[in-house]
């Protein structure tokens, strides 16, 4: 028979992995849960494992040694049946129960079947991470526009190139693996529009100083793009896309401090494929119905409030990673061996990391949480956005809402997102705003932070699969394997950080 | 204005859901000078965590089923002043059905009684001719061709919108007491958690789920509970239901006083092409926590109703809370001991539907004399002196 688990992580991406990880190595029963078909999430996305050898993907990451180390760990996990891992499960609702939590999940494994899962355990964390935060613009529903997260995706998820001929825009550090990636496959990279200024990093050098191995990196994607001869322009913009079937051309802007796009610097260039991206969203769905205290980040996001031990303010859960502050996959395993570390205290764990190791993890996340910080203050979304919309342009793609009426429920006192979607629908369809969230928040309440509306349903499941929940009782939390004796964690893991200049991350 | 008729009454509406916005609408219709107070956006509470049900199928003969029948002729009324699309008000018809013969024979005669009391029925022996992806077997139901959805946020704009073109004036705040006179304690105004006071002749205590609390700080007490419901709400599709269509054992749910949760299930769609999937009665007090467990329930409720829904996605669920009183009937109408408030909560799940009929009623008991069809002397029924015990007199 097998335990119940001490442990439940949502996200297999480098925060969740890395606090598996850990939580492994203290003597812990972990359920890992990710919706995708590989370990990696977002920043480590592979190909599914029987097209790794036909789709190489390896010189378009970063970092890989952590990953094959994290996948080492968490593999001899799974030999001793102390890890669960179950790919293909979709979370899409996380609730209070007893002491602990009971996760729910879509087992698709076997899709198109689903089958309704539920999970417990005493501990619950959630590192789901973020994804990209669009702002809208005329043509950006044209087919062949994209996230610039989109395009990276599909690059390092199935080698594909979405165009041949791509233009860049948005702000942040991201762009630039972005276009070095598409370069590296042989992408013609048109320009890189990036809408903020160098020199704004100058205002806050400390956090640059004090983490070398981001500056180094940074360089290394300047060198790729010189070597490939891709411009990259600051304070500039792409404010339209046009085509007719698909995108065929972009409109460049130069702007001007507030991000309105100066008259008469306007140009038109020829692309097939465009790839936008305005930082990140924190993927926040699980716990916001979960009550966690929420607090401002300065990247403009509402995201999770954690102690130093990355515990939310709801007891026995945890977070790590972009949900508490988009900040790089570097940042995220700290913070998901953290995380894993206070489980470890908290449950009273037999292993529990070395008081020295803990400090030394702490001193690196308030490091990189600091240069993150400094990253968001100098890549803001433009002010002046939105002059760059036109009434007709629209911003809920989902419902079809435009510009116009989100305007004009605006001008009728509807005061944050939320209320503009009682009034237009804004945000009611099948993303459910996750995708125009923000720039509806941009176009009501730009002061505050943005928070998402609240998400009872963090995922699409079907009706059948929880009617089925219903009329029988739920499977066990783990299943049953061969009863394998526990081994030994090996001494060595979790590794201490030595975190003296990571040069192998990228900030996405 | 009311400078030059010192006479006209004024108002403040507690509120801006949509029973707060009928209300308003009303009193600035018959020329009484209204301020609508909020803490929050118009719509913002229960209103916009319901499914917009303007019903008669589900109440049985009495007070409310009065209230219900003037209602659904305001609502058609307030259509034809607004514009039936501003509130997206449509008569789509209910289709209430039986899972078993006895359940059948129970809600026809149900049904004669409504028939009795004014309402439309239709026997209906084969409901697949009406709904054609109901599940088979289903021995049969009644057709209650008057049931109709608007949605309910809308709603509560257009009548709040159409309440100030009339000169009704919003005050964003919350409610922190009543200003009151020295003799008689008759109600001179109310007065802000922000220090600012309203000057009123009456107060419309119309703050749904929060009636109560509104009602303790106006030195006039109404026991009105919350009632946690959950709502489903499935990917857009192509039409697929055509009416509200629910299970016969929903009427003997809304009338239960049980403690624990209760579900049957009603299925309608919408105009954005989304099914709506309710109705979960749990009394929780204000826990706002998801409760998988009812949401499955809801689910396999509705899968046995229309089979084709298991292959359906479930997008969203929201939660409200329905306002209640100890009797499931509304408070409607002056409360005797604070001379001045005027109740108007407590609709349970029923405040979309009831919502123009109390505005008017509302009106009247202010104007004492009948406002639109609706008379204080026929909705006796409703008045709060019901639920005032010694105890409740005195606080």
């Amino acid at each position: 028979m097998s335990e119940p688990a001490d442990l439940i992580v949502v996200g297999a991406g480098p925060a969740g992995m890395a606090a598996a990880a850990t939580a492994l190595a203290g003597g812990l029963r972990v359920v890992l849960l990710d919706s995708g078909t590989a370990l990696g999430g977002q920043y480590w996305r592979h190909p599914p494992e029987h097209a790794r050898t036909a789709v190489p993907t390896d010189d378009l990451h970063h970092g890989l040694r952590r990953y094959r180390a994290l996948c080492e760990a968490l593999a001899a996990g799974r030999d001793t049946s102390r890890l669960d891992l179950r790919l293909e499960h979709h979370v899409w609702s996380a609730v209070r129960a007893g002491d602990g939590f009971a996760v729910h999940a879509a087992d698709r494994r076997e899709a198109p079947r689903e089958t309704a899962v539920v999970l417990r355990a005493p501990r619950l964390l959630v590192a789901t991470g973020a994804y990209d935060r669009q702002l809208p613009f005329p043509g950006w529903d044209l087919p062949g526009v994209l996230t610039a997260g989109g395009l990276q995706a599909l690059l390092k998820g199935a080698g594909v190139a979405a165009g041949s001929r791509v233009a860049l825009g948005g702000t942040g550090p991201f762009l630039l693996p972005v276009a070095a990636g598409l370069a590296a496959r042989g992408v013609e990279v048109v320009e890189v529009c990036e809408a903020a200024h160098p020199r704004a990093w100058l205002r806050r050098p400390g956090p640059l100083l004090r983490n070398p191995g981001k500056w180094a990196e940074g360089a290394g994607y300047a060198a790729a793009l010189v070597r490939h001869r891709v411009p990259l322009r600051p304070r500039t913009a792409i404010v339209a896309a046009e085509g007719g079937d698909r995108v065929t051309s972009v409109r460049i802007a130069s702007l001007a401090p507030d991000g309105s796009p100066r008259p008469g610097t306007e140009r038109r260039v020829a692309v097939d494929a465009v790839g936008v991206g305005w930082g990140f969203a924190p993927q926040l769905d699980l716990l916001v119905p979960l009550g966690c205290a929420l607090t401002d980040a300065a990247d403009g996001n509402a995201v999770v409030s954690v102690d130093e031990g990355q515990r939310t303010t709801v007891p026995g859960l945890y977070a790590a990673g972009e949900t508490c502050g988009v900040g790089g996959a570097a940042l995220a395993v700290h913070e998901g061996r953290l995380a894993a570390a206070s489980v470890l205290a908290d449950s009273r764990a037999r292993r529990v990391p070395a008081h020295k190791h803990l400090t030394a993890l702490r001193a690196a996340v308030v490091r990189q949480r600091a240069f993150a910080r400094a990253m968001a203050l100098a890549h803001p979304l433009p002010p002046a956005w939105s002059s760059w919309l036109t009434d007709e342009t629209v911003v809920c793609r989902c419902e079809e809402v435009t510009a116009g009426t989100i305007r004009t429920a605006r001008a009728d006192g509807a005061p944050d997102h939320r209320q503009v979607k009682q009034l237009t629908r804004a945000g009611m369809g099948w993303c459910q705003g996750r995708m125009c969230g923000p720039a509806v928040h941009c176009l009501t309440a730009r002061k505050r932070a943005y928070e998402p509306a609240e998400r009872l349903v963090a995922t699409p499941v079907t009706l059948g699969a929880l009617a089925d929940l219903d009329e029988e009782p739920p499977p066990p939390p783990i299943s049953p394997t061969s009863p394998a004796p526990p081994r030994p964690p090996a001494p060595s893991a979790p590794t201490a950080p030595t975190d003296n200049g990571e040069t192998d991350k990228e900030c996405s | 204005m009311h400078e030059e008729e010192p006479l006209t009454l004024k108002v403040v509406v507690v509120g801006a859901g949509v029973v707060g916005a009928a209300c308003a609408f009303h009193a600035a219709s018959a020329g009484l000078d209204v301020t609508v107070i909020d803490r929050g956006p118009v719509g913002a509470g229960t209103t916009s965590r319901g499914e917009g049900n303007v019903l008669l199928s589900d109440k049985e003969p009495g007070p409310e089923l009065a209230l219900a029948r003037l209602s659904r002729t305001l609502w058609d009324e307030a259509g034809r002043e607004l514009g039936p699309d501003t509130f997206e008000l449509e008569a789509k018809g209910g289709l209430v059905v039986a899972s078993s013969a006895e359940s059948l024979a129970a809600l026809q005669e149900f049904a004669a009684r409504q028939e009795a009391a004014g309402v439309r029925v239709e026997q209906v022996d084969r409901v697949r001719d009406l709904e054609p992806h109901l599940a088979p077997g289903i021995p049969g139901g009644v057709h209650y061709p008057q049931d109709a959805q608007v949605q309910p946020v809308l709603a509560a704009a257009a009548l709040l919108r159409a309440a100030v073109s009339r000169g009704a004036r919003c005050h964003p705040g919350e409610v922190a007491g009543a200003v009151t006179a020295r003799d008689g304690g008759r109600i001179t105004g109310v007065r802000t958690a922000a220090g600012a006071v309203l000057p009123a002749d009456a107060v419309v205590n119309a703050a749904g789920t929060w009636g109560g609390e509104v009602g303790r700080r106006l030195g006039a007490p109404v026991e009105v509970l919350p009632r946690r419901g959950f709502v489903l709400v499935t990917e857009p599709l192509p039409p697929m239901v055509r009416r509200k269509v629910y299970s016969a054992d929903y009427v003997a749910n809304v009338a239960s006083s049980d403690a624990g949760l209760e579900t049957s299930c009603v299925v309608e769609g919408t105009r954005g092409g989304t099914i709506l999937i309710g109705a979960s009665r749990e009394r929780v007090g204000f826990d706002t926590t998801m409760n998988t467990a009812v949401v499955a329930r809801l689910a396999a409720q509705a899968c046995r109703l229309f089979p084709f829904l298991r292959g359906v996605h479930l997008m969203r669920a929201y939660r409200g809370f329905r306002p209640y009183c100890p009797d499931h009937l509304p408070v409607v109408g002056p409360d005797p001991r604070v001379p001045g408030v005027v109740h108007a909560c407590g609709h349970e799940g029923a405040g979309i539907g009831l919502a123009p009929a109390t505005g008017a009623l509302v009106t009247a008991h202010l104007l004492g004399r009948p406002w639109r069809g609706a008379d204080p002397a026929d909705h006796t029924g409703l008045l709060p002196d019901r639920l005032l015990t010694p105890e409740g007199a005195h606080q």
